[in-house]
């Protein structure tokens, strides 16, 4: 608990500069008649030019409401958020007004989602849908904004691209809308690119064209990549630092391959275990039991203790380190290494 | 570590019911069960709203050969479109086939009689994909497991059949307890569990596994993973385990097949098409598939293919897959390839068919 500052720059090693955007101790509640369901628990973390940050988790984990609540695209009610500053261009996007708001964030934070198909508008062309950005952002005229939607189709690699702006969305396979969405994101040169999921709809080999594309542009233009994903191996091929987050909390933060290499939170450890991969035919493999908590009724102490194979009770435990009773807080475990978890240590082996 | 809970474990064996048998017995483990010959699967494309007339077919499925042996577990992979869950809906019958027969026992499905189908229809079960949409939401679980016995009505006496219901349940890892609970009161994974035992219910020889974890979450895929392996050690089921998940393919499966534009384009072990992938479709879908280990980053060969899959309804001439391959000649757009050994150790479907590392194996 005291230990932590609220934002630690011991992890960041993608970029050498002052992080863009910086997210701390954001709490989102949505409250509804019955319940209160606590979707994001505390959570703070930083990008930097260039960085690409993966927001690792499963369903309900919080990964994709705390990127709606940077976006300003949450439901207000049923959400609430109680707590937390999220911090860019030195201004709290939480206390602007809307109006405001939208100025700062259409043009530096853009974000796209899993499913490109619900995220366009039927009725109207890519090229008007592209082109928008500029009329909206830029003032510019209908044809002007056509023309910046042709160039922006080809520079997310849509073949013939001065032939399809004016084509609607249905006319597009899977890949190619979620190039229309990348292409809006990118019109107005963001300074962080938030990626929902972008590739969970396709399939394997346009998922690779796809992180290919947002990979490119990314050195081009030098943005913060925030990737939320709940796939081990995109987080590997394409990250730089990974949050693992779990019930709403930061669990494990540091590079990449620190992580993958040797988790320091029983969770990031079931899931590499779970999971099969491509590369070698394991043996059994080892599931984490029990299912993900519910939002609205958290596990006291650890949110994990129910699931994890490695928690302490009662007697078992060290002083105040009960997994069941103490909340154990995000701590620097190893230098670089950040995990919510009372026996880490162990878990590290170290 | 199984401990078949008393009538559950009744079962497989060919001899646990008196049911007279309109189907030969099942033949030894690893001998062929079922065999696909040339299936194919054309859907009509048509045009107009009152006279209807027909402009073209969709070639779902064009030419598939496999064969499941008994107690295996065959693998099909492929990407949206490439028709495997045709081939599942033509396997449990829910589709007839354009052409091509299904051997069952060596039987042929489309030739066989009222009573021979119906024990057709018992014996090769399915699960499906989304564990939401297949369960139906006004029936209690205890119901949807036991529906199957109200047509099959020799395989469980009506006297026993809570308990069955409810034996089945502990099996798949569910509270019996929860017999009369509804379907929305369950977690995705516990909803694939009641498909599961659904499908159990009927003892069947064949379980067509269509994307079964792929709705599900990373934490929770593992234990229905499991738990497939399981219930095929102790009922000595065969699989034929449909997904576009490379890797979950790869853990579960003994041979694979690799699916492009409705026809197999690469068939062996695991081992064979993971391990020496020969058609260039398997190894760029193979390259394509992100790695878990970080000291394997970047050593794999990348191969991006170029533009998206062709319509089924109006597939390139030759090989399929010839406007996508940087190794396609002239003769890849005159005649199909055969889906033979060209070498390599397996089958693949490809002129130029070779044998080339794709994955690079982890060491440790």
């Amino acid at each position: 608990m005291t230990t932590l500052p609220s934002s630690t720059s011991s992890v960041r090693d993608g970029g050498a500069t002052a992080p863009i955007l910086s997210v701390e101790d954001l709490f989102v509640e949505f409250r509804t008649r019955e319940n209160t369901v606590n979707a994001v628990n505390g959570i703070s973390y930083t990008v930097s030019q260039g960085e690409t940050l993966a927001i690792l988790g499963e369903s309900g984990s919080g990964k994709s409401v705390s990127a709606q609540a940077i976006m300003g695209i949450l439901d207000m009610p049923p959400a609430v958020i109680p707590k937390g500053e999220i911090w860019f261009e030195g201004r709290n996007l939480l206390t602007l007004p809307e109006e405001e708001g939208r100025k700062v964030r259409g043009p530096g934070i853009s974000m796209i989602f899993q499913d490109a198909l619900s995220s366009l508008n039927p009725v109207y062309s890519v090229g008007f849908q592209i082109g928008e950005m500029f009329r909206a952002h830029r003032g510019s005229s209908k044809k002007e904004a056509k023309q910046h939607a042709v160039e922006l189709m080809d520079r997310v690699r849509i073949p013939a691209a001065a032939q399809r702006v004016n084509d609607y969305p249905h006319q597009f396979s899977g890949g190619m809308r979620q190039r229309v969405m990348i292409a809006m994101a990118i019109a107005l040169d963001p300074k962080i690119l938030i990626a929902d999921e972008p590739t969970t709809a396709l399939d394997v080999t346009v998922q690779a064209q796809v992180m290919d594309l947002l990979k490119d542009l990314q050195r081009e233009t030098g943005m913060g990549l925030v990737l939320i994903t709940h796939d081990l191996g995109v987080v590997n091929e394409v990250a730089d630092n990974v949050a693992v987050m779990y019930a709403g909390r930061i669990v494990e933060r540091g590079t990449v391959d620190d992580v993958f290499t040797s988790p320091a939170h029983p969770y990031t450890e079931g899931l590499m275990n779970s999971v099969p991969n491509v590369e070698v035919k394991g043996g059994r493999l080892q599931p984490i039991t029990g299912q993900p908590p519910n939002l609205s009724k958290i596990p006291s102490g650890c949110p994990f203790h129910p699931r994890c194979a490695r928690r302490r009770l009662g007697a078992d435990a060290l002083p105040g380190r009960d997994c069941a009773g103490d909340r154990p807080p995000l701590r620097l475990v190893v230098p670089g290494r950040e995990a919510a978890c009372h026996y880490s240590e162990e878990v590290l082996g170290v | 570590m199984s401990e078949p809970t008393g009538a559950t474990a009744a079962s497989a064996a060919p001899d646990a019911t008196d049911v007279e048998s309109a189907l030969p017995p099942a033949p030894p483990p690893g001998a062929p069960l079922l065999e696909i010959r040339g299936l194919k699967k054309y859907f009509p494309l048509t045009q107009g709203i009152v006279f209807k007339r027909t402009i073209g077919h969709v070639r779902a499925v064009d030419g598939v050969d496999l064969t499941l042996r008994r107690g295996e577990t065959l693998g099909l992979v492929g990407e949206s479109g490439c028709g495997k869950s045709t081939v599942s809906k033509l396997l449990v019958a829910l589709e007839k086939p354009t052409d091509g027969s299904i051997l069952y026992k060596g039987r042929d499905v489309a030739k066989m009689g009222g009573r021979a189908l119906k024990q057709y229809r018992r014996e090769v079960q399915i699960i499906f994909q989304d564990p939401y949409a297949s369960l139906n939401p006004r029936m209690t679980v205890g119901d949807i497991v036991a529906e199957g016995w109200s047509v099959h009505a020799d395989i469980a006496p009506r006297k026993g059949r809570l308990k069955r219901t409810q034996e089945l349940m502990d099996r798949v890892g569910l509270n019996p307890d929860f017999v009369n609970r509804y379907p929305h009161q369950f977690s995705g994974g516990q909803r694939q569990r009641i498909g599961i035992a659904r499908a159990l219910a009927l003892q069947p020889e064949i379980i067509v596994c269509d994307e079964p974890v792929s709705a599900l979450d990373v934490s929770v895929q593992a234990q229905v993973v499991n738990l497939l392996e399981d219930l095929q050690d102790d009922f000595g089921l065969s699989y034929l385990f449909i997904a576009h998940d490379l890797s979950v393919v790869r853990h579960i499966s003994d041979r694979v097949a690799v699916m492009y534009l409705g026809s197999v384009v690469e068939e062996g072990t695991d081992a064979q098409v993971y391990g020496s992938p020969s058609h260039p479709y398997t190894q760029a879908l193979l390259s394509s598939v992100p790695l878990h280990e970080p000291h394997l980053r970047g050593q794999k060969d990348r191969i991006l293919l170029q533009g998206d899959v062709p319509s089924p309804a109006n597939p390139p001439s030759g090989c399929r897959f010839r406007t996508r391959c940087w190794k396609a000649q002239d003769i890849c757009a005159v005649e199909p390839p055969a889906l033979v050994d060209r070498g390599q150790g397996h089958p693949a479907a490809c002129h130029f068919a070779e044998a080339r590392e794709i994955v690079p194996v982890d060491v440790d």
